[in-house]
């Protein structure tokens, strides 16, 4: 889509933590997906050990790792994006 | 089936997910200083965030929920209301109509009535949204203890007042602002949340073309069974959903509805306020591959035996709401489960909060300040946004107490819309291209179409007139009489609104200049290559929409 507003434009980034300026929201929703998959993909790991423990159907191709795991990454890339921006 | 069983790593996502939106409300309360910030959110969002936020507005758990169900009724047919049913709106909104509503600098819809027509125009629509938004937050509320009861085992009265509570708190705080950032952490959770039950499911069924090959030929069609009533589920014809669904109804909500129009308010200018819908109808036009894709998912599934899997029953009727959360069952294990349940809440409390926002924004500068208290300094119409959003968390609260003693309430939902909005896209549309309408045949039209719609519905309800004439059909449904009435409130609503308008007094056209078109300067001054411009992007969105409805036919 042809629009300019994007995470690394839409915000101040001079590379300076202005302390004092207020977070864009990108930054809010990758600690958030960061997190939540943090959550999701250990306890897909804690499921591959102890298979059964939901009795899902499909849980051998263990969705929770994976998804878990593209959620944390996924979170982590707006983090690094947005960890010095400021909107303005 | 009994209630889900959530472990510990779900109740932490769960966790996460309040712990998240409560601190962004305290953290965002330093930055809304203003009475600007806490009713536009300071009019600085890019058009990302404020499309997003548009989309996110409309798209509550109990919208997700209730489609996927239907399409289990219906079939593929639900998706006229994510496709013709949106977005020809959006795409109208964001070229036509967003030059008048933003270079105005209005704070609210009725804000522009005022403008275009007159004080008692705007008062008589301030006090019906203000009324309908309130009604429609407390059956949320509603909705969502129902949800968290039937399916988790929650008591109601905890599931209600901790996300009325928690939408308290982080409104109260930072007004438009915390409710357009939890709206946007509720688009990536629903995304996130919902997106992989549908790809687990296709996955279980084998691929794609398996879905469709295993469902009645009826049910994958878009238009091809909308020339007889008969011959589709959802018995509407093809003239019920240009006319009712695509024109009045989605025009109505799309354009008019303060609760998605104030989201491209608060972009930061023109170009980006008329991106806002633009953006979020491409979003929108995905949107069927969670709600549709999942509801002909679970059709499959249920008629496999081998499965196991068949939809809940409510004493001797099948719950289709519970198809959604019985797929999240089937395919998420804990953890994932959790995350599943926390896109639910967070739709439902987004949907919420996002009525609350604005219904803050229409009491204060609609109803309190154009009535009560004219002179209300800035500091005190701040004050008053804080104040209105408490009281009407506590409304919205006896509202969903109200609807659990009368269940009935919920079939009212889709009425009210078009008692509020369908004839209020008429006055919007005759006051922005017609210079010599009236403030008195707008309000009088109003009344009218607002009149003559819940007339229709009170009639048909009581037998007094058959639905069937409403319809043109001798077969119609609850839907089609909604669709069907919307359109005839708009028809009366113009009607009146131009033949009162030869009769009464005009505006001068100095006094309609930014409010009329022809009157409005609409010229985005920066330079732009042709592929940035609203416009072009914008016969993006309608080819998309085009090949989706030929692929679908």
């Amino acid at each position: 889509m042809a629009e300019e507003s994007n995470i690394s434009t839409e915000t101040t980034n001079d590379n300076t933590e202005e302390t004092n300026g207020m977070r864009p929201i990108w930054f809010f929703v990758g600690l958030i997906l960061f997190f939540t998959g943090l959550v999701i993909g250990i306890t897909g790991i804690y499921n591959a050990y102890y298979p059964g423990q939901s009795g899902t159907v499909l849980e051998y191709l263990h969705p929770d790792i994976w998804w878990g795991g593209f959620m944390f990454l996924s979170g982590a890339v707006f983090i690094w994006l947005t960890r010095n921006s400021t909107v303005e | 089936m009994g209630s889900f069983a959530l472990n510990f790593a779900d109740w932490l996502v769960i966790a996460i997910y309040f712990g998240f939106i409560i601190g962004i409300g305290f953290y965002l309360k330093k930055f809304t200083k203003s009475e600007n910030d806490f009713f536009l959110a300071g009019r600085k969002n890019s058009s990302w965030v404020a499309g997003l936020a548009f989309l996110s507005a409309n798209m509550g758990a109990l919208e997700l929920m209730g489609m996927t169900g239907d399409t289990f009724k219906y079939g593929v047919y639900v998706a006229h209301f994510y496709w013709i049913g949106a977005v020809p709106a959006m795409l109208f909104l964001a070229i036509y109509m967003m030059p008048f509503y933003y270079s105005s600098k209005i704070k609210s819809i009725p804000g522009y009535l005022k403008l275009r027509y007159d004080e008692k125009t705007r008062v008589l629509n301030a006090i019906s949204f203000a009324v309908m938004t309130l009604l429609v937050a407390g059956i949320n509320l509603y909705a969502m203890a129902l949800v968290m009861h039937t399916f988790l085992g929650w008591s109601w009265h905890i599931s209600m007042w901790a996300s009325a509570i928690t939408v308290a708190v982080y409104v109260t705080m930072s007004g438009l602002l915390s409710a357009i950032f939890t709206e946007i952490v509720q688009f990536f959770l629903i995304w996130f949340g919902l997106f992989l039950v549908v790809v687990l499911g296709i996955v279980d069924i084998g691929s794609f073309h398996q879905i469709f090959a295993r469902i009645p030929q009826s049910y994958s069609t878009l238009w091809s069974t909308s020339g007889n009533a008969a011959h589709n589920g959802m018995m509407v014809t093809w003239g019920g959903i240009v006319l009712g669904l695509g024109f009045v109804l989605s025009f109505g909500y799309w354009t008019t509805d303060f609760l998605v129009v104030q989201r491209a308010f608060s972009a930061r200018d023109l170009r980006s306020a008329r991106m806002t819908p633009i953006i979020a109808s491409f979003f929108k036009m995905a949107l069927p591959f969670i709600v549709v894709l999942g509801g002909l998912i679970a059709l499959v599934l249920s008629k496999d035996a081998s499965t196991g899997f068949h939809l809940m029953h409510t004493g001797s009727h099948i719950n289709y709401d519970s198809a959604l959360p019985l797929l999240l069952k089937r395919y998420y294990p804990h953890g994932l489960l959790g995350l599943g349940v926390t896109a639910l809440l967070a739709g439902f409390m987004a949907g919420q909060a996002g009525n609350i926002s604005a219904f803050n924004t229409v009491w204060t500068y609609d109803i309190y300040q154009a009535v009560i208290n004219k002179d209300a300094t800035k500091d005190h119409l701040l004050w008053m946004g804080r104040a209105a959003t408490l009281v009407g968390i506590v409304i919205s609260v006896g509202t969903a107490y109200w609807a659990k003693s009368m269940p009935t309430i919920m079939d009212y939902m889709q009425a009210i819309f078009s008692w509020v909005n369908a004839p209020l896209f008429a006055t919007m549309l005759l006051g922005m291209f017609l210079v010599w309408i009236t403030a008195d045949g707008a309000f009088w039209g109003l009344l009218a179409g607002m009149g003559s719609s819940f007339g229709m519905y009170i009639a048909v309800k009581f037998g007094w007139i058959a639905r069937d004439t409403i319809s043109f059909s001798h077969v119609s449904s609850d839907m089609a009489a909604n669709f069907w009435r919307a359109w005839w409130a708009w028809l009366i609503c113009f009607g009146v609104t131009i033949i009162v308008s030869f009769f009464t007094r005009k505006k001068s056209r100095e006094e309609l200049v930014g409010l009329v078109k022809g009157l409005t300067n609409e010229v985005d001054t920066k330079p732009r290559p042709f592929y940035k411009t609203p416009e072009f992007v914008a016969i993006i969105s309608g080819v998309v929409l085009i090949a989706l409805n030929i692929y679908f036919w």
